[in-house]
């Protein structure tokens, strides 16, 4: 990673993850689920965890989460002004994903566990947005 | 046990140990290695096993000298040298060798000649989906499961303080630990944030040293200067280098079968067990470990640190070198756990545990990515 730059560190989509940042770009969070034994799975690849299938398919998940877990870091990160959440959210389909929560104080009494939350898609450039998470509406 | 044991019949650290500005990391390999084979009265041409992680095997074999007939270099952080002390045993067992020395050396505060921190931590998955969000050092990623653990168990942020203040009033007992003050509650609490609700007290220092061990054969171990350290068993495992995606993170899957795995091998039960090492990044590692090792129930560690069970006087007593919060932390820990077990059976520890005749050492690496437990005796079963 660049420590220099005062951009965040951005993804770079590969072969097998490439969907999901279609998705995002055009306002879906994709996920993956299998044909064979129902598990629904990410990050990104083309077969099952959990059952070895390569019968697999992307749909739209809901955008809909709970807070899993955080902390709020304290070091500097580029693209990051001051204290910032490193969270992981469970989402309504069952994977777990990291994000940041926006749209909310960083602070450990405006970040309850289990809150109820909603994806906020977040453009970086023409290529990669993030799929950040605000307090659900 | 159908095959013949193993034993440490060498062990030691580095020379100094906390700032070393004057040597190479390769350089740290080999001087603990030196000392290691010092302590078992033997030279590089006794070795024919390598294993070691952070220089390749290959590296250090022609640095020391060593012409090997069996090599590792599986490199999974801070727990490959439990990994080591493992596949080493099998080869032992198998043939393929007869005397194996195992090294770490890290120049993890000086940073002279040192390999530094792969790309991303948790791999290019991990670069990809959780580097973007600030999860890009240890305690942006280590620490995420805590606030979840806490909650479950009805526990506070205090309680991951009292495991700091347990571990350095080991530390106080041990000349080279590099932190030898006492602590308190509050000291702990009230230093500078890190990552809430982690402070800098809970967080492992960066320091330089290394630790080098050697093995052989329970027959031929008897013929040492040193009283043979017995393997008794050992345990492995992994779940994954992204920490957003470890299946619970009140527990940890590759804690729990490693050491299940070393259990069952040794055929003991937890009461047998006199002395405890668990791999401390960070102040809730040993609270996870005392749990996954079956040395009380989920949620009941922090009781146990609380009450004082692990400190000295203590029936449990862990991290006896003060750990890597205490002691020293060169950035892949595992090493030192085992050099203070394997300490503590000899009965020459800094912070002697009274008649210790058992110990465990817990591994971790990455993240609760990997884990390796060995467990250690002076007697053979
Ligand atoms: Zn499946």
């Amino acid at each position: 990673m660049n420590q220099k730059t005062k951009e965040r560190p951005l993804p770079r989509p590969s072969p097998e993850s490439q969907h999901f940042w279609d998705g995002t770009k055009a306002g879906e969070l994709r996920l993956q689920k299998c044909g064979d034994c129902g598990k629904t799975y990410f990050p990104p690849r083309p077969f099952c965890p959990s059952c070895s299938s390569r019968n697999v398919s992307i749909f739209a998940a809901s955008g809909k989460a709970t807070l899993y877990s955080y902390v709020i870091s304290h070091l500097p990160m580029p693209g990051f002004d001051g204290p910032h959440a490193v969270a992981v959210v469970t989402l309504d389909e069952g994977p777990r994903m990291m994000t940041n929560i926006v749209d909310c104080d960083q602070t450990p009494e405006a970040l309850v566990l289990d809150m109820p939350l909603e994806v906020s898609f977040a453009r970086q450039n023409d290529d990669i947005t993030l799929p950040l998470f605000k307090p659900a509406s | 046990m159908k095959h013949q044991h193993v034993a440490v019949v060498g062990a030691a650290e580095t020379t100094e140990m906390g700032v070393i500005p004057g040597m190479t990391e390769l350089q740290l390999h080999a001087d603990a290695g030196l000392n290691a084979l010092a302590d078992a009265g033997l030279t590089v041409a006794d070795i024919d096993g390598i294993a070691c992680a952070g220089v390749a095997p290959d590296v250090l074999a022609s640095y020391m000298g060593i012409q090997p007939t069996w090599i590792d270099g599986t490199h999974i952080g801070g727990s490959s040298f439990m990994l080591h002390v493992r596949h080493a045993m099998a080869a032992i067992q198998a043939g393929h060798c007869k005397t194996i020395i195992i090294t770490h050396g890290e120049s993890g505060r000086s940073a002279v000649g040192a390999a530094g921190f792969p790309e991303f931590f948790a791999g290019r998955l991990g670069g990809e989906f959780e580097v973007p969000y600030g999860a890009h050092l240890p305690p942006t990623m280590f620490t995420i499961p805590v606030l979840r653990y806490l909650k479950e168990f009805d526990l506070t942020t205090e309680d991951l303080a009292q495991v700091a203040v347990a571990q350095r009033k080991w530390a106080a007992l041990n000349p080279r630990a590099t932190f030898k003050d006492p602590l308190t509650v509050d000291d702990v609490m009230n230093s500078k944030m890190i990552a809430y609700p982690f402070t800098l007290l809970m967080c492992c220092l960066r320091t330089d040293g290394g630790g080098a061990l050697i093995l052989t054969s329970a027959d031929r171990a008897k013929d040492f200067p040193r009283p043979p350290v017995y393997i008794l068993g050992t345990g492995e495992s992994c779940e994954g280098p992204m920490i957003s995606q470890l299946e619970d993170y009140t527990t940890s899957r590759a804690f729990r079968v490693a050491g299940q795995t070393a259990f069952t091998e040794a055929g003991i039960e937890r009461a047998d067990i006199d002395h405890v090492m668990i791999y401390d990044a960070f102040a809730h590692v040993p609270l996870y470990g005392l749990e996954d090792l079956g040395f009380c129930k989920p949620g009941e560690a922090a009781g146990l640190v609380k009450d004082g069970h692990t400190s000295p006087g203590g029936k449990l007593p862990t991290n006896t070198n003060g750990g890597g919060l205490s002691y020293m932390h060169s950035g892949m820990y595992g090493m030192y756990a085992m050099q203070e077990s394997v300490r503590q059976i000899r009965g020459i520890a800094p912070a002697q545990v009274p008649d210790a005749k058992i110990s465990i050492a817990l591994g971790i690496g990455g993240m609760f990515s990997v884990s390796g437990a060995i467990i250690f005796g002076n007697e053979l079963p």
